[in-house]
């Protein structure tokens, strides 16, 4: 059934004018602020990842300098950890579609919503403003490792402001789902009613208000250090950098969770929607994402084994990093086990999450080679790390996050882009990312050094390859954007419920209205999931 | 459509509950800030034990003292005006907020003279005085002004907050049926204070 036009309240014209969306307290005006904006830096973040490859088509120097090149990873760094891959599934989904999912109206404190997007706002333009004031952008990499980062003469101090103001934003994010999850819940919907998704972003706040204070008390000790020239760190006068390692790690470990566990929500979404089929182990997947919050807490000296720590410690990081594969893979085999004997609609969403288990088995696997202390010794600081988080970061979050750009795509705008066009656009995608990244695993083996911008002449082919990969890569990106941008102004009509969805934004018109229900939404007998005539397994 | 429907879980009307339970969790946060101090002055302590204590020698443990009983008063005064709101006496609570927000400047000022004396002595890092001290020390001196000076901020941060709860009393905003505004301020200006109980004799009185 396809309706003829759009429903006449939507949230798109309740309100007009361009103050209406700055200053905006809804919640899925401000998810879609935050989409535009985490875009518009992702694809910053995307030239400079680009241009760095350029550099490395071939051995010696060809567009930029070493100190340039240096200065451009650290940006791309700091832009897609901070700006892109932390506040992304969080910030645009999670504030579009908790409330929704929860059959409420907004968040539990929609001005404090508003005022950590403008914080992020700030953070950027620091980020930003590293180009053009003092000695240009950082070039310490994203990590900031003192003492060379106390040292050095780039912009440092303004970069660490960003982060620490992005921090911030994060945080204020985290706390209002917090409060959301456990006070506006639909009547009868408790805690195992919730969708996955939620589930997911409740743990993923957790570690947003528990992990990220610890970081940005570290950074504004950078700051102070660098302020008034004298050592909590730097070696020279006292200090420790080892100590700064860990201060780091303590929150940039969870970090990596804050990125994921909202990632691993949309899988177990979107899955048994085009499975038409009830999630395989609710409870599993639910209770595994809090134990992985837990467990990603006490692993961060896997960082470390490098930097001197004693054998004891590198062996006690190292079993707890294989702790954290064992959530994880429940995970993987509860999806598996909802695929299995599902009425299977093979759709561009599910398209991209199976993207997703595929990418992010390979970074997930690549990374318990980190984990294990003695291969580490070897791959430390190699392109294998590269390749690794690249892996688990954009194949898993990245992709993740197109899937559902696809799939609520209907639901937010209530049209429906083309579909042959999305399909070419996610092989590509796929394709050019793989040839990307898989040849920086072998190259890092092989044992060229991460963040140079020269190598040797042994490793021309395979950069070569990579080089190449991130053409297609980004010419799948430029259609998937494109096609989604012509079908946001011309696509078809959709319907309220193109997919068949089962959890409660479908109930509500697209794009719905500002309130989100004009009637209290009804709950699912039986759980989220509970499609009432699929085929028993 | 139904414009006048409102859902009964709805996140613009207003929910005390949500209220206290946002303000716990970004107490938390709070701690976790100051526990990565403590976390560099525990290590940095254990490594260099005998220049913190000498350098400790030289902090004026009265001063400390005064704004500790201070600090611990006012979180009394915070305590009692919110009873005396809950009882429906805005006067009386309104004064109580007053002696709190007094407490909270003679705190500041004190420091104000105990920094000054610090400043003078040449102790700052980057002045002659700190220049001259061993590794260990210049480490307990940058830590005393960025850990004081951080709880400082948070006094008077607590300050403007208490000073907001006490003009929102005044205008009737805020009121014994809606009273977690000054509930807030209440906690918060309690963790300003927990914090100074720990700053205190770690910088003052280990020996
Ligand atoms: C077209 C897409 C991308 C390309 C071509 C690309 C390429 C690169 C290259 C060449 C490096 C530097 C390697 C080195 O010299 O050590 C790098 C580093 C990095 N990339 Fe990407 N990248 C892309 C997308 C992403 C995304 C989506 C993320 C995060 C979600 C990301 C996160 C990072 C991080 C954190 C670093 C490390 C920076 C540092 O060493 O401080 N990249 N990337
Ligand atoms: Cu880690």
């Amino acid at each position: 059934m396809t309706a003829a036009a759009l429903p006449e309240n939507n949230f798109f014209n309740a309100k007009k004018g361009i103050m209406s969306w700055l200053f905006t307290l809804d919640h899925k005006r401000i998810g879609l602020l935050y989409l535009y904006a985490i875009l518009s830096f992702f694809l910053v973040g995307v030239v400079l990842g680009f241009l760095m490859r350029l550099e490395l088509l071939n051995p010696g120097q060809d567009i930029m300098k070493p100190h340039t090149y240096n200065q451009v990873f650290t940006l791309h760094g700091v832009i897609m950890i901070f700006l892109f891959i932390i506040p992304s599934i969080p910030a645009i989904f999670g504030n579009f579609f908790l409330p929704l999912h929860l059959g409420t109206d907004d968040v539990a404190f929609p001005k404090l919503n508003l005022l950590s997007f403008w914080l992020y706002v700030l953070g950027a333009l620091f980020a930003l403003a590293t180009l053009v004031f003092g000695d240009g952008p950082a070039d310490t990499g994203w990590t900031f490792y003192a003492p060379y980062s106390v040292k050095t003469g780039t912009n440092v101090t303004m970069s660490v402001l960003a982060a620490f103001i992005l921090g911030f934003s994060s945080i204020l994010t985290g706390l209002n789902f917090i409060v959301t999850i456990h006070r506006l819940r639909t009547p009868g919907m408790g805690f195992n009613q919730m969708p996955l998704f939620a589930w997911s972003l409740y743990a993923t706040s957790w570690i947003q208000l528990l992990a990220t204070p610890v970081v940005g008390i570290t950074l504004l000790m950078i700051i102070a250090e660098r302020v008034f020239g004298i050592g909590l760190f730097d070696p020279s006068i006292g200090g420790d950098p080892i100590l700064y390692q860990h201060l780091f790690w303590i929150y940039s470990h969870p970090a990596v969770y804050i990125m994921a566990l909202p990632a691993m929500g949309l899988v177990s979404e979107i899955i048994p929607t085009f499975a038409q089929r009830t999630i395989f182990g609710y409870k599993a997947i639910a209770y595994s994402s809090m134990a992985i919050a837990f467990v990603g807490y006490f692993v961060w000296g896997h960082h470390m084994f490098t930097s001197g720590m004693s054998g004891t410690a590198g062996f006690i990081f190292s079993i707890l990093t294989f702790f954290v594969a064992i959530p994880t893979s429940v995970k993987v085999f509860n999806w598996v086990a909802t695929l299995y004997k599902g009425s299977i609609n093979i759709e561009i969403p599910l398209l991209y999450m199976m993207a997703f288990i595929f990418n992010f088995l390979i970074g997930g696997l690549t990374g318990l080679a980190n984990a294990a202390l003695a291969a580490d010794v070897h791959l430390h600081d190699t392109y294998f790390v590269v390749g690794h988080f690249h892996y688990v970061m954009f194949g898993g979050t990245g992709f993740a996050m197109f899937g559902a750009l696809h799939y609520w795509f209907p639901k937010i705008w209530g049209r429906m882009y083309n579909k042959a066009r999305a399909n070419v656009a996610f092989a590509l995608l796929f394709f050019g990312f793989n040839m990307l990244y898989f040849p920086m695993l072998i190259l890092g083996i092989m044992g060229m050094p991460r963040r140079y911008y020269d190598y040797l002449p042994e490793f021309h082919g395979l950069n070569q390859i990579a080089t190449v990969g991130s053409w297609i890569l980004v010419s799948g990106l430029i259609l998937m954007l494109a096609n989604l941008l012509i079908g946001l102004k011309k696509g078809k009509i959709a319907s309220a419920n193109p997919w068949n969805g089962i959890t409660l934004e479908w109930q509500t018109s697209s794009p719905p209205p500002l309130h989100n229900f004009d009637k209290l939404p009804e709950l699912n007998e039986g759980g989220p999931y509970n499609y009432p005539d699929a085929k028993k397994a | 459509m139904n414009q006048s429907f409102v859902l009964p879980n709805s996140g613009h009307t207003f929910d005390p509950k949500s209220s206290k339970l946002g303000m716990w969790l970004f107490l938390y946060t709070e701690i976790l800030l100051f526990g990565g101090l403590f976390l560099v002055y525990m290590v940095y302590r254990s490594l260099n034990p005998d220049a913190f204590l000498l350098a400790s020698f030289k902090l004026n443990v009265w001063m400390g003292t005064v704004n500790t009983i201070i600090l611990l008063t006012s979180s009394m005064t915070v305590a009692m005006s919110i009873t005396a709101l809950q009882k429906g006496d805005k006067k009386m609570a309104m004064n109580l907020l007053w002696l709190t927000l007094l407490a909270a400047l003679a705190f500041l000022v004190i420091k104000y003279f105990e920094w000054g004396a610090k400043f003078e002595h040449g102790y700052f890092p980057g002045m002659d005085h700190y220049d001259a001290m061993p590794v260990g020390e210049k480490l307990y001196f940058y830590l005393y002004f960025f850990m004081t000076g951080l709880h400082g901020l948070h006094v008077i941060v607590g300050g403007i907050f208490i000073w907001v709860v006490i003009a929102k009393i005044k205008s009737g905003k805020v009121h014994k049926d809606r009273i977690s505004l000054h509930e807030n301020a209440g906690l918060y200006w309690h963790l300003v204070d927990l914090i100074w109980i720990y700053l205190f004799p770690l910088f003052y009185l280990i020996h």
